[in-house]
Parts: structure tokens; C-alpha cells; sequence
């Protein structure tokens, strides 16, 4: 199969199932993405959650445009954003213009009662994991838990707080163990 | 972002919709797959403009900005990723995305999503599920149908 059209078809199907908010996408890209087409490395995964959650915009595009880049280049992120857009608009469509009584059907109503507390749970559930496979440590747990407090109860904006600690470990970085200037220089065409 | 689309489709200078048509919008985008945000902009677009021209160019406009901010941050981020200081940062990022996951389940576990103690025994079924790696299409169909068969 050629490329993009992979890209286009694998983004459709995860903007298909991305129900109950960006969030949900997570899984399916984790799944979709990296452990069965292998276009993002599991590393390279978290360092995509970083950027797509301290960019502005929905992070399901976000994601798109950083996969679809890494494939394909710049062409490859419109194909990618266009494949997870798609699905919703074409569904949000059809309930506008048609006026389909979507809201209170009680199929639906009854369909996403169940699926709510399951996004929750496919959220929620590969954290551990996720923790022990970056190794993150007692000091990591100790700034995971207080970013997860300070985002979700206190409600720090999750882009001031990606750059405070950006900033803060490039800090604490640099006066461990300084650069070697050779090595610092050598990526920068 | 729904706060700042409402503030520029129901309040002046626009006035596009009323605040009831608005929540109404809101509560269809939180029902059909995709981010809330560009659903809901779909839907704003087609009934202002009443054309799929007008959702067409509503869905657009409210991808572009992020799209051209992500594009110019992964071609940064691709170039620059084995930079030593890239690497400094990301370390210390790590713990912080989980963090972020954690922050974004936690501000799900309301009582929107949670319902009644169905809910909980569907979120348990689920956490488990994920844990050995269903995969996670089957469980959004799975979870959906336990709906149907429990709510109906």
C-alpha cells in the first residue's frame, strides 16, 4: 500500500474511534502507531505526548501532524490531520443537516453511557507501565503526582507547566555535568 | 477551548447562535468521535453559514493554527532530537507526561462519566483489559454494546 494513503486510512480509523474526547487517542495511536506499524519509537511516543499537549489545539490534531510529518514529511501531516478530522465531520454533518434527533436517541445515549467510564479506564490503565518503562524513579513519581495535582485539581495551564520544568531540567541538566561543546553542536546543521 | 468558541459565537459581536443552540452543539460533539473542539466548530460552521461550505471552512480554520504550530515544532524537534540539551529537557519532561495522562484521567472521573456503580464495574473490566493490551477499537465497541444491553 502506498504510504499516505496507509497514513490517511490508519488516522481515519483513529479518528473513527476517538470517542469521549481527544484523550481517547492516546490508546489507539499507542496501539495503531507504534506497536504495530512502528512509525514512532515507544521513546519517541512520550516525547510526541510532551509536544502535543504543550502545543495549543486538540491533541488528537496535534498528533496527526507530528506522525504525519515523521512519515511523509509536510504532505504527510495534511493527510494524517485529514484522516482523524474526516470521520467527525462527515458524522457532524450528517446529524446537521439532517437534523437527526442524535442527542436523545436513547441507542446513543445508552452506547456512550458505557463507553465513557471505559475511555477513563484506557486513559488511566497504561500509566504504571508507562512509568516503569521510562524509569522515571521516586523524584520522577514525586513531579508526576504534583503535575497530576497541580493540572487536575488546581488547574495550571499544562503548557506553562511543560515549560517551567522544560527550563528548570535544562537548568539542573547544566550545572551537573556541563556540556561537552563538541557534542552539543554536533546536530545543529 | 469550548469556553473561548462560546464566547465568540454566542456573545457580541457575532451572535451567531443562542447559549441554548450552543450547549446543545456541545453536547453533540461530546457525542460523536473526533475533539470536542472541531466538532463543535463543524457544527457551528454548518448552522451559521447553513452550507457544508460553512462547516468545511469553520473545520479548517480551527486546524490551522495548531497544525502550523506542530508542524514548525516536529520539524524542530526531528532535526534537533539527539541535541544534548533536547535530551536534558526531555529526561526531565518525562515524569511530566505522565502526569499530564494522570491529570486528564482524573478530570474524567466525574460524575458525568461515571454515572452509577455500572460504571464502575465497566471501567474495572476495561482497566484490566488494557492492562493485557486488548486492543483498544475492540474495547471502545465492547464497552459501547455493555451500554446499550445495560442503559437501553
Amino acid at each position: 500500500m502506498p504510504i499516505l494513503l496507509e497514513l490517511f486510512l490508519t488516522f481515519f480509523k483513529i479518528g473513527m474511534f476517538t470517542l469521549g474526547g481527544g484523550y481517547a487517542m492516546i490508546p489507539l495511536i499507542q496501539r495503531e502507531i507504534v506497536e504495530k506499524r512502528c512509525w514512532v519509537a515507544e521513546s519517541e511516543f512520550f516525547e510526541l505526548l510532551a509536544m502535543a499537549q504543550s502545543s495549543p489545539g486538540p491533541v488528537a490534531v496535534n498528533a496527526s501532524v507530528f506522525v504525519g510529518y515523521k512519515v511523509a514529511g509536510k504532505t504527510g501531516s495534511i493527510i494524517a490531520t485529514l484522516g482523524t478530522t474526516l470521520p467527525s465531520f462527515l458524522i457532524i454533518l450528517v446529524i446537521a443537516a439532517w437534523l437527526v434527533d442524535y442527542r436523545t436517541n436513547p441507542y446513543v445515549e445508552s452506547f456512550f453511557k458505557g463507553i465513557r467510564p471505559a475511555v477513563v479506564a484506557m486513559i488511566a490503565a497504561p500509566l504504571y507501565s508507562l512509568g516503569k518503562s521510562m524509569q522515571i524513579g521516586v523524584a520522577g513519581l514525586a513531579l508526576a503526582v504534583a503535575v497530576a495535582l497541580l493540572v487536575a485539581i488546581a488547574g495550571v495551564s499544562p503548557a506553562i507547566l511543560i515549560a517551567i520544568i522544560a527550563a528548570a531540567s535544562l537548568l539542573i541538566g547544566l550545572t551537573r555535568k556541563p556540556a561537552p561543546e563538541k557534542n552539543s553542536d554536533a546536530n545543529i546543521p | 477551548m469550548l469556553p473561548l468558541i462560546q464566547h465568540e459565537v454566542v456573545a457580541a459581536p457575532h451572535c451567531w447562535l443562542s447559549i441554548a443552540d450552543f450547549i446543545d452543539i456541545v453536547a453533540i460533539s461530546q457525542m460523536t468521535p473526533g475533539p470536542i473542539a472541531i466538532n463543535c466548530a463543524t457544527y457551528v460552521g454548518y448552522t451559521v453559514a447553513s452550507s457544508t461550505f460553512g462547516a468545511m471552512i469553520a473545520t479548517f480554520a480551527v486546524c490551522l493554527p495548531p497544525f502550523i504550530i506542530m508542524l514548525t515544532i516536529s520539524s524542530f524537534y526531528l532535526k534537533f532530537r539527539e541535541n544534548h540539551y533536547m535530551e536534558m529537557i526531555f529526561a526531565g519532561l518525562k515524569p511530566a507526561i505522565i502526569g499530564l495522562i494522570a491529570a486528564a484521567a482524573l478530570t474524567l472521573m466525574n460524575s458525568h462519566n461515571f454515572i452509577d456503580y455500572k460504571s464502575g464495574i465497566i471501567f474495572a473490566a476495561v482497566f484490566v483489559a488494557t492492562i493485557a493490551k486488548v486492543d483498544p477499537i475492540k474495547l471502545v465497541l465492547a464497552s459501547g454494546l455493555a451500554g446499550m444491553i445495560i442503559y437501553f
